[in-house]
């Protein structure tokens, strides 16, 4: 059947598989020689594409174990976010770490080594992982950990499936007194206000900045940063107080079909940026963890306003040193280009672990463009800045990057493709994506 | 709380049925042929705050079923026949064995334990009795015309049963459930229409919705009632060019 990442390109015509149990899953590997998991879809680009066999594992979704002393949860590698925090939430525990959507599995945070608004101070979604259970191309299950298997851990998180298929996980959940968040927005007028502010928020939990991409000369890298803290019981209106957990439900919104192409252009999406920054106020309040973690979640399929053709997403990081000139080049750059996108996205994140892993520290930049060839063009260029300067590409947003952008990012490479030949050595879990990449 | 009795239960529809219900406070008897390979989801059911437990149960073994009902202890409040084999519809067309072995499971199995049930709680006076057929059971089609039949069947017996049980005064009520195409690893593979697409939970939300009242044959996504009823009603000799 015909599938594709969130930003719907690519489109590949995959077989798909639906093991059932472990030795369901042992069988299929026996018999397959090319394959890879796909979690629920939402990586943007091609890595969980295989048109050979892409196994879906979203069934594979109980919650094997809970203990509240300690706030370990163990459970398979299908479970959804939005299932654990309904769970687990009301008794007051929430997720480590958490991207900006909560339809992800627990498999696929491994997978992309995820990283949240906290990245600066909890690290990525890895780092809260206790151990995994890992089965290997030839259908051996391992139990990897910092202190068991390592080599297979640092290789697996972040290593976009190509170690083998993760079947469940266990993980420490945060302890928190509220299912609110207190917000503090900041209105920054340039690039140097901006990162002077995430400087100024290193002691919050949560910081993160849309971005005006197309705002140029004085104003390039104006912004609207919110920071954020777990509200405590005390911080909430006096109504709220005695059920501090309890939160309006939330009826999402539908995009009911493809926007024709013509609708986002440089007006419409320039408009949309200068209202954005103008509507943007400094101040404080309490917002629900929804709105606060996940505001496009609450527009089903948003991916559809980019009409038929799809989009994709560029996330990159810059080291902190290389950051404010690299991110004055690329942000000049998508402003001469003008397909600006609505969502830009800004963030320091904090040092990284893991070999294909993301984050290290610097700032990550998002943008979303419509795919087109203007658009690849624009990016190969957004690829030299980057490699200039020292950083690298979030393989989950990825559709079209190529094996020497690749090798030049990420100094670890060497050592996840030692791991790999060791755990798979004939290359058996393959994406259209690793095959890009010559991965 | 009454318990709920959830038969054929290794299925992803019936792990939605069973969350559903632990949610509402309900405890769960989770039935399958091997309830070993339930212990994952008795755990999954008691990490979300329910109570669950495994029993083994084979629905082809219908001399077994009230003893197997007697067995467990107090006869629960709703029992929910999740049962469902689709089976090769080819090794069908070849053979009577497989053949027989879809009729066996979609059909006589389940047609007995709901007998076997419904005569229970009307003698208790109080029940529900969930049964999941199948819209491949409103039209033999040429794809899977042999589930198809034993489906048809299940829904008949389903019927005659409710009418039964009403005209002799009973509150015991049974409801036929046709869920169309749900998002379960079965049709994991096959690319369905996402209107008539519904997942797991949908199904779940729609029999609590049924077990509190109103309608007691119950279309999950409600555009397959006029879907069915267009398939049903097509001339013969149209229907036998389409494919479907």
């Amino acid at each position: 059947m015909m599938l594709s990442g969130w930003g719907r390109y690519p489109r590949a015509d995959c077989r798909v598989l639906a093991p059932r149990g472990e030795a369901g899953l042992r069988a299929v590997l026996a018999q397959e020689t090319s394959l890879i998991a796909r979690g629920n879809g939402r990586s943007y680009g091609d890595p969980a594409l295989n048109p050979r066999a892409t196994l879906t594992l979203r069934q594979t979704d109980r919650l094997l174990g809970f203990d509240p002393a300690t706030g370990m949860l163990e459970a398979e590698a299908g479970v959804l976010l939005p299932d654990i925090i309904e769970t687990f939430l009301p008794r007051g525990w929430f997720v480590p770490v958490t991207p900006g959507t909560k339809f992800v599995t627990l498999g696929g945070m491994i997978a992309a080594d995820v990283h949240g608004k906290n990245h600066h101070c909890a690290g990525s979604f890895g780092d809260h992982v206790e151990s995994l259970e890992l089965m290997l191309a030839d259908g051996r299950l391992l139990r990897c950990s910092p202190t068991e298997n390592r080599e297979l851990f640092d290789a697996t998180r972040g290593g976009m499936g190509l170690t083998g298929v993760i079947r469940s996980v266990r993980i420490r959940m945060l302890k928190v007194e509220s299912a609110w968040i207190r917000q503090e927005t900041l209105k920054t007028r340039n690039l140097a206000q901006t990162m002077d502010g995430f400087e100024a928020s290193r002691g919050w939990t949560y910081s993160v900045a849309w971005i005006d991409c197309l705002a140029v000369g004085k104003k390039l890298g104006r912004a609207l940063l919110y920071r954020g803290e777990h509200a405590r019981p005390e911080e909430l209106a006096t109504d709220k107080r005695a059920q501090p957990f309890a939160v309006p439900p939330r009826r999402p919104k539908t995009v009911p079909f493809d926007f024709p192409g013509f609708a986002l252009n440089r007006w419409s999406v320039t408009a949309f940026n200068a209202l954005y920054y103008a509507m943007g106020r400094s101040g404080t309040a309490i917002v629900d963890y929804d709105s606060y973690f996940y505001p496009l979640d609450a527009m089903q399929d948003w991916n559809r306003i980019y009409g038929r053709g799809g989009f994709v997403q560029y996330q990159c990081v810059l080291p902190k040193a290389a950051s404010r000139e690299g991110l004055v080049d690329m942000l000049g750059r998508v402003a001469r280009a003008g397909n600006g996108s609505f969502l830009s996205v800004l963030k320091l994140l904090g040092p990284g672990r893991g070999m294909l892993s993301f984050p290290l520290e610097g700032y990550t930049l998002a943008l979303d463009f419509p795919a087109t060839p203007q658009t690849f063009a624009l990016l190969r260029e957004l690829d030299a800045i980057v490699a200039a300067h020292g950083g690298r590409v979030y393989l989950a947003k990825d559709a079209r990057t190529d094996a020497a952008a690749l090798r030049k990012g990420y100094d670890g490479l060497d050592a996840f493709e030692a791991a790999r030949r060791e755990a798979d050595p004939f290359r058996k879990f393959s994406s259209l994506q690793s095959e890009r990449l010559g991965l | 709380m009454s318990s709920v009795l959830i038969l054929g239960a290794a299925s992803d529809m019936a792990r939605a049925i069973a969350r559903a219900y632990a949610k509402q406070g309900r405890p769960v008897i989770l039935a399958a042929r091997d309830p070993g390979r339930l212990e994952a989801d008795v755990a999954d059911l008691g990490v979300r705050g329910g109570s669950a437990r495994a029993v083994a149960f084979d629905v082809l073994d219908t001399a077994g079923h009230g003893a197997f009902l007697d067995s467990l202890g107090e006869l629960p409040g709703t029992i929910i026949c999740v049962v469902g084999f689709m089976g090769d519809q080819t090794a069908s067309e070849r053979g009577l064995a497989a053949a027989e072995l879809v009729m066996r499971t979609n059909y006589i199995g389940p047609a007995a334990v709901m007998a076997e049930a419904a005569n229970r709680m009307a003698v208790r006076g109080s029940g529900v009795l969930v049964g999941i057929s199948s819209v491949a059971g409103e039209r033999g089609r040429a794809r899977n015309y042999v589930y198809g039949s034993a489906k048809a069947g299940f829904t008949a017996f389903l019927s005659g049963l409710r009418q039964r049980l009403a005209q002799a005064g009973s509150p015991v009520r049974v409801i036929t459930v046709l869920p169309g195409f749900v998002r379960t690893s079965a049709i994991a593979g096959m690319a369905t229409p996402a209107p008539l697409t519904a997942e797991p939970r949908e199904v779940a939300d729609a029999i609590l919705k049924a077990e509190r009242g109103g309608n007691e044959t119950i279309y999950v996504r409600p555009i397959w009632r006029l879907v069915m009823a267009i398939i049903r009603a097509l001339p013969e000799p149209l229907f036998k060019k389409m494919k479907l």
